[in-house]
């Protein structure tokens, strides 16, 4: 958290960026149904000159650029994978904050899956390897009345 | 002068540190009592030394004495005097000293209250954590001097960034640094148990209560610091998933982790080496974070510690504590001894299934936070990892550990039976089925994913209290008997009982103020009125004027709900000249139950003001879940049974029988 605040400072000390505050009245669209889309659509948008904060949340001149640009396009008639596709191929995939399954994420998306699966594999193993060990030998019958005397004290 | 002695004494500790280090190792495998006895003093000298050079830093900071470089730049004669004293950690010099304050205060602590350790033990243990110190006050004597001074002397310091001039962070690296660093402790116990190659229920006695007393630091630090972003980023969210939040998180998986199997150790016998294992990690995970943090690796140039010396320093650090203690982990865990066995349902079966799925979700957290960088470097890809990957991966794999925390504290040790560990959670199960019908027919859109989140939130409290209300008989016991047997549960019961409930808390704070806030962004003039959530906001008006070592803008909204009194609320910008930079002081009511928020934006220069409000339910629980968490641990750490006393032969032979008979 510090060091993002520390570059928002000095982001703010450079380029006079007010504190972080997002969605301006100005931007929106009249139709609710088209600004719901370009919400959800601008926090998976993120905010090239910031630190980790999507368009959504970020008030950087940049961001409040690619927030109406969004909403132009969705005004224009392009679907949710339309736009997200002009936004990539003007400004890489860098600019995705939900990162696409493509080959240089497939590391990414399916070591998780992996790492549970290989923990279940080690649960299942471990568990065959340790058979369940057989029950204590049965007590005698000495030391079932032993047993009961003691059980016995405290009942 | 004083400037100068603060220096020394950093120097001094330095040497102390070498010291303590490197001769009681000797002397533990000398066997010489002399030796091994300098541990315990160089400890307590080290952290006196470390100490004082902290007292002297401060004091540079109160006098405001601008010959210090540090000072200088992040510190101003305007500046309150709260934040004089907190901006001696709001600096990255200042932030190490804070790291290794830490660090010698619980080689300190274990010097001063271990008489009771095995002295082998206790030895090796000093001498890894003065080795530690040793890393890190190189570390500031080479790369981050806080006494660096500067002439000619300037008049007026450049003032601390504006954003960290608040109460809230003012407070929150101390505790944070706490539970970081106190797992440095855990570090050293496992691999001086790794050199002695002896890991009894002994030495889980002693890990398991330092382990939980960083546990306790590190919760409240990491919940202080999502409180203060919540109010201070003026926009109503409390988590980002941003490195540097995962840099607090990582460690804090794997520490929970450890101090659940830390428990099985001390209770079972069983486990060790997963445990001497999970230590080890733990404190790497804090070294990572610490290098996340310091050496500004994600975000290269925009970082504000931009120099690579320190990043590669700290590689280095990480890779001697890290690298080593693997190997030394590696050479010695096959001697060490086997655990009591347990079959998987069991209570040991639940810890260590709980542990993989932190330790998977902890590896989730990893991979997306470094993952960009791993990109970069190997295909030149620019990428972003955003919270949707987190939600998308890390969330169902911590769920699953979620329904089993609830189930393990019941089931028996080494072997369980689910089924009738169910029968007895019934109330709990009921409840968890039924609560998202409820939800549903209230809300026919609310998304599935709320809906899960709503019966894992009523599963781990009602869990909770099913639990104790059968330890306490209540259903079968006359209620008088019952209560008194509840109030006499030990008090590692309560600490278990109280955290877990707190996590349910946790749950329903994140579920409902996620799936159920509203927002209303509106230009408004003098006068003007919005609705949210059944209240009506209205503008007043809003004054401007100086405070302090900032210019302020403030907005007086009254708020107005059917059946209750009006309330005024003065959400505020301020503009801090020094540092040339604006904050939102946002303006929150709460009831418990759920916050309204309110952020003042930019004037539209006609005369209107841009208005945030939002209405967040449950908001408060996230944080006052994560705090009942941190007082559970406190609870079990109360526990006689973890006063840090070792079995004496009395109490030794006290457990034997139910000992021998589980074998």
């Amino acid at each position: 958290m510090i060091r993002r605040l520390f570059f928002m400072a000095v982001l703010a000390a450079g380029i006079g960026w007010p504190a972080a505050q997002a969605v301006e009245p100005s931007e929106r669209l009249a139709d609710p149904a088209l600004e719901a889309r370009a919400r959800s659509l601008s926090q998976e948008l993120r905010c090239l000159v910031c630190q980790n904060q999507s368009i959504d949340e970020s008030n950087a001149d940049l961001a409040h650029d690619l927030r109406v640009l969004l909403r132009q396009r969705l005004a224009a008639g392009d679907s949710d994978r339309q736009v997200l596709d002009y936004m990539v191929a003007r400004y890489g995939v860098f600019v995705l904050l939900d990162p696409p399954f493509a080959p240089v994420t497939y590391l990414l998306w399916l070591t998780p899956p992996l790492v549970v699966l290989g923990a279940g594999i080690f649960l299942v193993l471990r568990a065959r390897r340790r058979r369940p060990h057989a029950d204590p030998p049965a007590l005698t019958d000495e030391e079932r009345a032993r047993a009961a005397l003691l059980l016995g004290e405290r009942g | 002068m004083l400037v100068e002695l603060g220096h020394f004494a950093l120097v001094l500790a330095l040497l102390v540190a070498l010291v303590q280090g490197t001769v009681p190792l000797v002397g533990a495998s000398m066997r010489s009592r002399p030796l091994m006895d300098l541990a315990r003093h160089a400890a307590l000298l080290q952290f006196g030394l470390v100490a004082l050079a902290f007292a002297v830093f401060m004091h540079a900071h109160i006098v405001s004495d601008f010959s210090v470089r540090n000072v200088f730049e992040n510190s101003n004669t305007a500046k309150p005097m709260l934040y004089k004293v907190s901006g001696v950690w709001g600096s990255h010099e200042g932030s190490m000293m804070l790291w290794v304050l830490m660090l010698t205060l619980f080689g300190g602590l274990v010097a001063a209250v271990g008489r009771s350790l095995p002295r082998t033990l206790r030895a090796r243990t000093l001498a890894i954590q003065g080795l530690l110190g040793f890393g890190t006050l190189a570390f500031i004597i080479g790369t981050s001097n806080p006494f660096d001074r500067l002439f000619p002397v300037p008049a007026d310091g450049r003032d601390l960034n504006p954003l960290l001039q608040d109460p809230g962070l003012a407070f929150h690296p101390p505790f944070l640094y706490f539970g970081y660093v106190g797992f440095s402790i855990t570090y050293s116990f496992a691999i001086a148990a790794l050199i002695e190659g002896r890991i009894g229920a002994q030495w889980a006695r002693w890990v398991r209560p330092w382990s939980l007393t960083a546990w306790c630091g590190l919760t409240i630090g990491i919940a202080m610091g999502s409180w203060w972003a919540y109010y201070v980023l003026g926009w109503g969210g409390w988590w980002y998933w941003d490195p540097v939040e995962n840099a607090s998180f990582m460690p804090w998986l794997l520490g929970t982790a450890l101090l659940h199997s830390a428990a099985v150790v001390e209770k079972r016998e069983t486990l060790q080496r997963w445990t001497v294992l999970l230590a080890i990690l733990t404190f790497g995970m804090s070294l990572i974070g610490t290098f996340l943090v310091r050496s500004g690796v994600l975000t290269s140039v925009h970082s504000f510690a931009v120099d690579p010396t320190r990043g590669v320093f700290i590689l280095v650090l990480i890779a001697l504590v890290i690298g080593g203690g693997l190997v030394l982990y590696a050479l010695r865990a096959p001697g060490l001894e086997t655990g009591n066995p347990f079959v998987p349902v069991s209570r040991e079966g639940a810890v260590v299934l709980n542990n993989l799925l932190l330790c998977a979700g902890m590896a989730t957290v990893f991979l997306g936070t470094f993952y960009p960088l791993f990109a970069e470097v190997w295909s030149g890809a620019k990428l972003s990892v955003g919270p949707q990957f987190f939600d998308a991966t890390f969330v169902p794999i911590l769920a699953p550990a979620i329904i089993a925390m609830v189930i393990g504290p019941v089931l028996a040790w080494r072997r369980g039976n689910l089924t009738a560990t169910l029968q007895r959670l019934l109330p709990a199960v009921l409840g968890a089925l039924l609560a998202p019908l409820v939800v549903f027919a209230f809300d026919r859109d609310a998304p599935l994913a709320a809906l899960a989140g709503v019966a894992l939130a009523v599963w781990a409290m009602l869990g909770v209290l099913t639990d104790l209300a059968d330890r306490s008989g209540f259903v079968k016991q006359p209620l008088g008997t019952a209560w008194r047997r509840l109030r006499h549960l030990p008090r590692g019961t309560w600490g278990y009982a109280i955290a877990h409930f707190g996590v349910g808390v946790l749950i329903a704070g994140i579920t409902v103020s996620t799936a159920w806030r509203s927002e209303r962004i509106e230009t408004l003039h003098a006068g003007d009125t919005v609705e949210i959530a059944g209240r009506t906001l209205r503008l007043v008006g809003v004054t401007e004027g100086d405070v302090a070592n900032y210019h302020a803008q403030r907005a007086q909204i009254v708020v107005e709900r059917p059946g209750g009194a009006p309330i005024t609320l003065y959400p505020e910008r301020r503009w801090y000249p020094v540092a040339r930079s604006q904050t939102t002081n946002t303006a929150i009511a709460t009831n418990g139950l759920g916050d309204l928020y309110l952020a003042l934006g930019d004037p539209d220069g006609q005369g209107g003001w841009v208005v945030r409000a939002y209405y967040n339910p449950l908001v408060p629980w996230i944080w006052f879940g994560a705090l009942l968490a941190a007082l559970g641990g406190l609870v079990s750490l109360s526990d006689r049974r973890l006063r840090l006393r070792l079995p004496t032969a009395r109490t030794a032979v006290a457990i034997t029988p139910s000992g021998s008979a589980d074998n």
